[in-house]
């Protein structure tokens, strides 16, 4: 039975904040769940997709976010406590049903979660999603420890109920990978089925019934405010002239920094956990209580504005600050002593914590960036489209492991903005320049937000090359199965749909399929796009080894090592292809076999033939 | 209680988010307030690998510069990058099996000798424990437990308010059968290890 099922209420377990989550969604009967995958959101699918495998849940990994959010709306316009699960960017390929939804609203609980990446540890950029709150007028909470994160979960499905409303529920890299003790709760049972009750006036968004929408949408809002007030997510705690505001994980760093300096007895704090919107009441209560307010929130000055707003409102007079005090920036997370100084600097209390030790002298340090796999299929292609293309060719990039193909020695990503964007850059980037423009995209990124942009390479006569790096699973995030999988050994039964009908469906001719272990192979094919004047597509597929290990479809090849006598040291193979399991030793180039899985780019490409599978 | 703020550092694949997890749920176990924090997502291919666990009364979930009290380093290079969490009363426990990145391999940059390691980090923090994690998982027969053995070294340190048998405990519950044995004898070597050195001051 999957952990997160167990039926012992009361019972404590070291729970990831993702699992938390999950957790929190089973206690409120959750039926139907829908996600696109993406750091560091991903492990909340990941246990409804186990979750879904023993019970009647409802799960699926959708094509892409926009559909995941369409998808649930469906459910729970229905009537069924649904969930949607994404991380921040995901947010922005998935507004357009957002910012409507809102205007119909739901019947049963639909919960939204977002999950931020402040310091952006695995996404594009760290924009501040609390915007969307605001700019689809929806309820959000933000939790700042495991056990809230599972309370606020089952809370936001009543709450989504009582405001017809979806509720956002906003986590950060940070909590997403905390493990902290959760209590459980009573687990509900799930209503899996529904009847959808008609009403067109109410559901079809033509003008004449948005109009009337977005009435309902502000009276709804307007309940919204009125639950935030009264919410014992946003409350005051401690007392004194001074006052900090703080939502999400700051509230931690602000909790431990206010008794590391002693400030107990001074300060009193502002929690904002349903954060929007804002309990206005509660808020200007404790702007008059104090003396001078300090607002600590990562990213955007959200909070801080808003106070501003409603202190100049009712005339409150209290200095309000939040950004640019010693060190709070809008850029990256925050750490504990960050805050730490910030409100010692702020409310001029002295603070001496532990000196980081001086080393400005130790040994410069070799860089370890992450790198491509062992036996990556990705290294193999790239390898195979630069031998035929070379350095000058614009290579756009998508989201994806193959993204690394960034960094040296491959060094073939010019361009990445978003998911699908290679495709459509490249027919940007084909038509305004001379150079030739390969595009380089990932299965699952095709199927997420590729096709439409072929559709339009196509249709528009543009003239590139785009590689699909097909490995047969959504790789970077976990592993995770989309369209183009065959799931049966992931224990689903799930249509797969053929990349190659797919693309030779939307109108592309000049079709390849290569196997990228066979080098040669590969490269003719590369070789026949050069001059081709139009749209070639390359599908490279081979299996993530990683993916093929954890599902038992790895290959059965013998690792390979160096032949000592016939190696003259060119270390082409290293130089060109970077693979983690080779190293040099007693500068001589050896491959460790423990990492090796056979896939012999490295033979192939030794000009003395000296890379040999072992005997053994 | 007295707060404990660890760090762990090491290369994807050394298992070091699994030995913070197992000191989170063993902590649990005995009633201290723990809290875990992992890095995922680009770190796993093959990149740097953090966590942190803090015991006691603390909210925060992350380890501030300056601010350990141990450091747990699965790699010697990687305990020396991690030096900024460190200040002069630091515990720093190490494994010294050198995974040199493929960096070096192409040129980028030169390893430092392990020798040169140990002394950057031992003449700038208030105690070292050095032991060759990777030798002694192969002894006991598990090339993977090198996670066993540095937990191991940690509770012999002392460092940490976690019962061994506590912490045998967790390991047992969630070590599949085929490991458990080799997984246990790991962390017990660690142990006599650092215990060892906790004895010599």
């Amino acid at each position: 039975m999957h952990k997160l099922l167990t039926d012992s209420p009361g019972k404590e377990m070291l729970l990831l904040g993702n699992e938390a989550i999950a957790r929190g969604a089973l206690e409120a009967g959750v039926a139907f769940a829908t996600c696109y995958p993406g750091t560091p959101s991903s492990e909340i699918p990941e246990q409804f997709f186990r979750i879904s495998q023993e019970t009647d849940l409802y799960f699926e990994y959708s094509t892409n976010e926009k559909v995941a959010l369409e998808v649930a709306a469906g459910a729970a316009v229905s009537g069924l406590r649904t969930i949607v699960t994404m991380k921040h960017v995901g947010l922005n390929v998935a507004a357009d049903p957002l910012m409507t939804l809102a205007y119909t609203g739901v019947k049963g609980g639909l919960v939204i979660i977002n999950a931020d990446d402040p310091s952006l540890f695995s996404s594009q950029n760290e924009q501040d999603n609390r915007y969307y709150a605001r700019l689809s007028g929806l309820p959000k909470l933000e939790p700042t420890n495991t056990q809230e994160m599972k309370d606020m979960t089952a809370r936001a499905f009543v709450l989504s109920e009582s405001l017809e409303l979806p509720v956002i529920i906003r986590t950060t890299t940070r909590l997403a990978h905390i493990r902290g003790a959760v209590t459980l709760g009573d687990l509900a049972p799930r209503k899996t089925r529904t009847h959808f009750q008609k009403n067109p006036f109410h559901f079809v968004c033509v003008p004449a019934v948005s109009r009337n929408l977005h009435k309902v949408l502000l009276e709804r809002g307007a309940k919204a405010a009125k639950a935030s007030e009264d919410s014992d997510y946003n409350r005051v705690e401690g007392e004194g002239p001074w006052g900090i505001v703080a939502n999400g994980v700051s509230y931690d760093y602000v909790k431990d920094a206010v008794a590391d300096l002693g400030l107990s007895d001074r300060v009193r704090i502002l929690k904002l956990g349903f954060s929007h919107p804002l309990p206005r009441e509660l808020c200007l209560g404790f702007l008059k209580e104090v003396e001078k307010v300090l607002v600590v929130e990562e990213l955007e000055p959200v909070n801080e504005t808003e106070l501003r707003a409603m202190a100049q409102e009712a005339r409150i007079d209290v200095p309000i600050q939040g950004k640019g005090v010693a060190g709070l920036s809008r850029l990256y997370e925050y750490d504990p002593a960050l805050v730490r100084k910030a409100i010692s600097s702020y409310f001029d209390v002295p603070y001496q914590g532990p000196e980081p030790v001086d080393t400005s002298h130790v040994p410069e340090l070799p860089g370890r960036p992450p790198n491509l796999c062992a036996g990556c299929p990705h290294r193999a292609t790239y390898y195979a489209v630069k031998e035929v293309y070379g350095q000058e060719t614009i290579y756009p990039t998508d989201i994806g492991c193959y993204t690394l193909g960034l960094l040296p020695p491959i060094s073939m990503a010019d361009f990445v903005i978003c998911m699908g964007s290679s495709v459509s850059s490249g027919c940007g980037f084909s038509r305004a320049t001379d150079q030739k423009v390969v595009s380089f995209i990932g299965d699952s990124t095709f199927f997420h937000s590729g096709i439409t942009g072929l559709v339009n390479a196509v249709h528009n006569n543009h003239k590139f090359t785009l590689v699909i790096l097909d490995n047969g699973t959504t790789a970077m995030t976990g592993h995770q199965p989309h369209p183009g999988v065959d799931t049966a050994p992931m224990g689903v039964d799930r249509t797969r749909i053929s990349l190659e009908n797919l693309v030779r469906g939307l109108g592309v001719k000049d079709v390849h399929v290569v196997k990228p272990f066979k080098l040669k192979k590969t490269i003719e094919a590369v070789r026949a796009t050069l001059e081709y004047d139009g749209i070639s597509v390359i599908i490279s597929q081979e299996f993530c080894p990683l993916f093929a290990k954890a599902t038992g479809q790895a290959r059965k090849t013998k690792p390979f090592r160096i032949n000592e006598a016939k190696c003259k040291d060119h270390r082409v193979c290293i130089q060109k292809l970077a693979c983690p399991a080779m190293f040099v030793e007693g500068e001589r180039v050896k491959i460790d076999r423990n990492l090796c899985i056979g896939c012999s780019v490295c033979a192939q490409i030794c000009p003395e033939n000296a890379i040999v599978p072992v005997k053994d | 209680m007295e707060t404990k703020r660890l760090v762990f550092i090491g290369v994807g694949g050394q298992g070091n988010l699994l030995a913070s997890r197992l000191l989170g749920e063993a902590a649990l176990s005995m009633g201290i307030h723990t809290v875990v924090s992992e890095i995922h997502g680009m770190a796993q291919r093959g990149g740097i690998v953090e966590s942190a666990v803090l015991l006691g009364d603390v909210s925060s979930p992350i380890v501030s510069g300056g601010e350990a009290d141990v450091l747990v380093g699965f790699e010697p290079v990687e305990t020396m990058r991690a030096l900024g969490k460190c200040n002069k009363d630091t515990l720093v426990i190490t494994n010294t099996h050198p995974l040199p990145p493929f960096t070096v391999a192409i040129g980028q940059g030169d390893y430092p000798t392990v020798e040169e390691s140990l002394e950057a980090i031992s003449s700038r923090v208030g105690r070292l424990i050095a032991l060759d994690g990777n030798r002694i998982a192969r002894e006991v027969g598990n090339p993977l437990a090198l996670n066993m053995v540095m937990l191991g070294a940690l509770l012999g340190s002392g460092a940490v308010p976690v019962e061994p048998d506590a912490m045998k405990k967790v390991i047992s519950s969630s070590t599949k059968k085929a490991f458990l044995e080799s997984n246990l004898k790991a962390f017990d070597r660690g142990m006599e290890e650092a215990t060892g050195t906790r004895a010599a001051g």
